[in-house]
């Protein structure tokens, strides 16, 4: 199987491809289709052009602009580039430009990507769907009549589109995974520490992390390599320069041992079709040499409910510096409590006062304990369960989502049927492991199905192994 | 535990949180907190005091850099983002003293 993006990259590091004209070509095609999909809030063509340009004159006067060379690469819109308006999918940044770049994006630039636009997501990363944003929901491109999962909706259909051949999202609770595994592509949350958020709107800091989007393991591969690795500017990295993925790519995965959990996999709510491709995945694994068993981590049936504490009670403290002083929308008023109050009323949509007012609630007086407290313990027992599981596995198994993409508008209503869509992905996020979605076919009514291989933190070389196979293998 | 959320509740902490809300923003809340916290109260029922919380999956403590003076954000320009700003400052409504 090719690799798109490696490929791409390999044609213009050696002069046979222009990457001005791969820029004018994707420019092109979003300016035809996205319309109908809406996967971009802004396409920056002329700052592409220029990148291109310059990639394009330094391999001509003999220079190699990097691993990346000439990629279209498209970013979610929570990471600040210099200059150019940063939304979060929210109309309370209106008008904001951030005055420095993330760091994730400044290693893209230096590896010759060309950053291609900002995508759309749910205001804040928070939600399933995509359908959270304030400037409209985005499709998915394997059926417009059905949400591209979020929060990094805009990013994963852009490359499932065509139109950016790698993306950048933040996955809190599952929003790079679940999104991936709905239009069909690659999607990774590195361990929690790998990539510098330097740059990064917070969502929930302890949760929060950057990772790749591509349209195979490969080319996913070849972007965690670009972004990982410790940053001056953000304390929460892991101080070690983490062992490059792609050379140990398709070292395979014999005698390596693989569990699937059973409590994300043999459960209710699970559709069939999900559950039978993580099977199907897991007999390929087998035939490719490795032993499979079902395993148990009993305390990620309390997963959600500790997430649905934990990421709103740090959302709360996160989003409080929303508060009409230093940037974006003011609205005005008499004094600065009644400003402040009147402009979050203004600027934030449903889905962020739900959460806001869910997370205040569960760090204020009387219910500290009884919610939060409880959430974190619950966390600590999850990483203790997962911590026996890996003494006998190597890699783990699970459904991404557990559906296949859903019709747009089919949950809005009710917020915790919303919340469901994130039960497989938010263990990792808790223990702050690694894990990625890989494309295992189609299911009902020809939608994409992921299968979600976990690995313990710093497990990234042998969950990419495992999902190379998988790729290998997937129908 | 979980007992539903009341309306004065939701009221204290709107407050709290700094959101003016509608009063039908009030009474869907009330509504739709109930709900999640239902939800949540399977954690909160179980008995775990001898388990350590988790507040953060890296054992990292004072990650400390070198006391040096470096570059720094450009004033205007940060300044320049803010909807209001003075004498190199940020402008606010009166703080002291409101109504």
């Amino acid at each position: 199987m090719s690799a798109p993006a490696t490929d791409l990259a390999a044609a213009v590091r050696s002069g046979t491809q222009r990457a001005r004209d791969v820029v004018e070509e994707r420019l092109a095609d979003i300016e035809a289709r996205d319309p109908e999909l809406h996967a971009f809030l802004l396409v920056l063509g002329d700052d592409a052009r220029v990148a291109a340009d310059a990639v394009d004159a330094a391999v001509a006067a003999g220079d190699d602009p990097g691993p990346l060379s000439g990629i279209p690469v498209v970013l979610k819109d929570n990471l600040c580039v210099r200059g150019t308006p940063t939304t979060c999918g929210s109309r309370i940044l209106d008008g904001w430009r951030p005055p420095y770049t993330a760091t994730v994006v400044e290693r893209v630039k230096r590896a010759g990507g060309i950053v291609l636009g900002k995508t759309n997501l749910d205001e804040f990363a928070m939600g399933s769907s995509t359908e959270n944003s304030a400037f409209g929901p985005t499709r998915n491109p394997h059926d417009v009549s059905r949400v591209p999962g979020g929060s990094s909706g805009g990013s994963a259909a852009a490359v499932a589109a065509g139109f950016g051949l790698l993306g950048l999202g933040s996955d809190t609770g599952g929003s790079i995974r679940q999104p991936a595994a709905l239009c069909g592509v690659v999607g990774v949350k590195p361990t929690y520490g790998m990539v510098s958020r330097y740059g990064l709107v917070a969502f929930a800091s302890s949760l929060d992390q950057i990772g790749p989007f591509a349209t195979t393991v490969e080319d996913a591969a070849r972007l965690l390599d670009v972004i990982a690795g410790p940053d001056p500017f953000d304390s929460t990295c892991i101080p070690d320069v983490p062992p490059a993925l792609e050379p140990t790519l398709r070292d395979g995965v014999a005698g390596l041992r693989i569990g699937i959990i059973e409590e994300l996999t043999d459960v209710d709510g699970v559709q069939q079709e999900v559950r039978a491709a993580v099977e199907a995945a897991a007999a390929a694994l087998e035939a490719a040499g490795a032993t499979v068993e079902r395993v148990s981590v009993p305390s990620t049936v309390y997963g959600l409910s500790a997430y649905y504490l934990i990421a709103p009670a740090e959302a709360s403290s996160n989003l409080a510096r929303y508060d009409g002083v230093r940037y974006g929308l003011r609205v005005e008023a008499e004094d600065v409590a009644t400003m402040n109050a009147a402009t979050r009323a203004a600027g934030f949509g449903p889905e962020v006062k739900r959460r806001i007012m869910l997370g205040t609630y569960a760090l204020s007086a009387g219910y500290y304990d009884a919610y939060y407290g409880q959430a974190q313990r619950i966390r600590t027992l999850i990483i203790r369960d997962l911590a026996r599981v890996y003494e006998s596995c190597d890699a783990l198994l699970s459904p991404t989502s557990p559906t296949v993409a859903f019709e747009v508008g089919a949950r809005t209503a009710d917020p915790l049927t919303m919340y469901l869509s994130d039960v497989c992905t938010i263990p990792s996020n808790l223990a702050g492991h690694a894990a990625m979605s890989v494309p295992w076919g189609t299911g009902a009514e020809n939608l994409p199905v992921g299968v979600q291989v976990l690995a313990p933190a710093l497990g990234e070389p042998v969950m990419f192994r495992v999902a190379q196979a998988l790729e290998e293998a997937a129908p | 535990m979980a007992e539903p959320i009341t309306r004065e509740e939701v009221e204290h902490v709107a407050r709290l949180a700094r959101l003016a809300l509608t009063p039908e923003e009030v009474e869907r809340l009330t509504g739709e907190l109930g709900v999640i916290l239902d939800h949540a109260g399977d954690v909160s029922a179980l008995d775990l005091g001898d388990v350590e919380p988790t507040a953060h999956p890296l054992p990292l403590v004072n990650v400390l850099r070198a006391d040096e003076v470096r570059p720094t954000l450009d004033r205007d320009e940060v300044l320049a983002a803010a909807p209001d700003a003075e004498d190199g400052r940020f402008r606010v409504p009166r703080i002291l003293d409101a109504p």
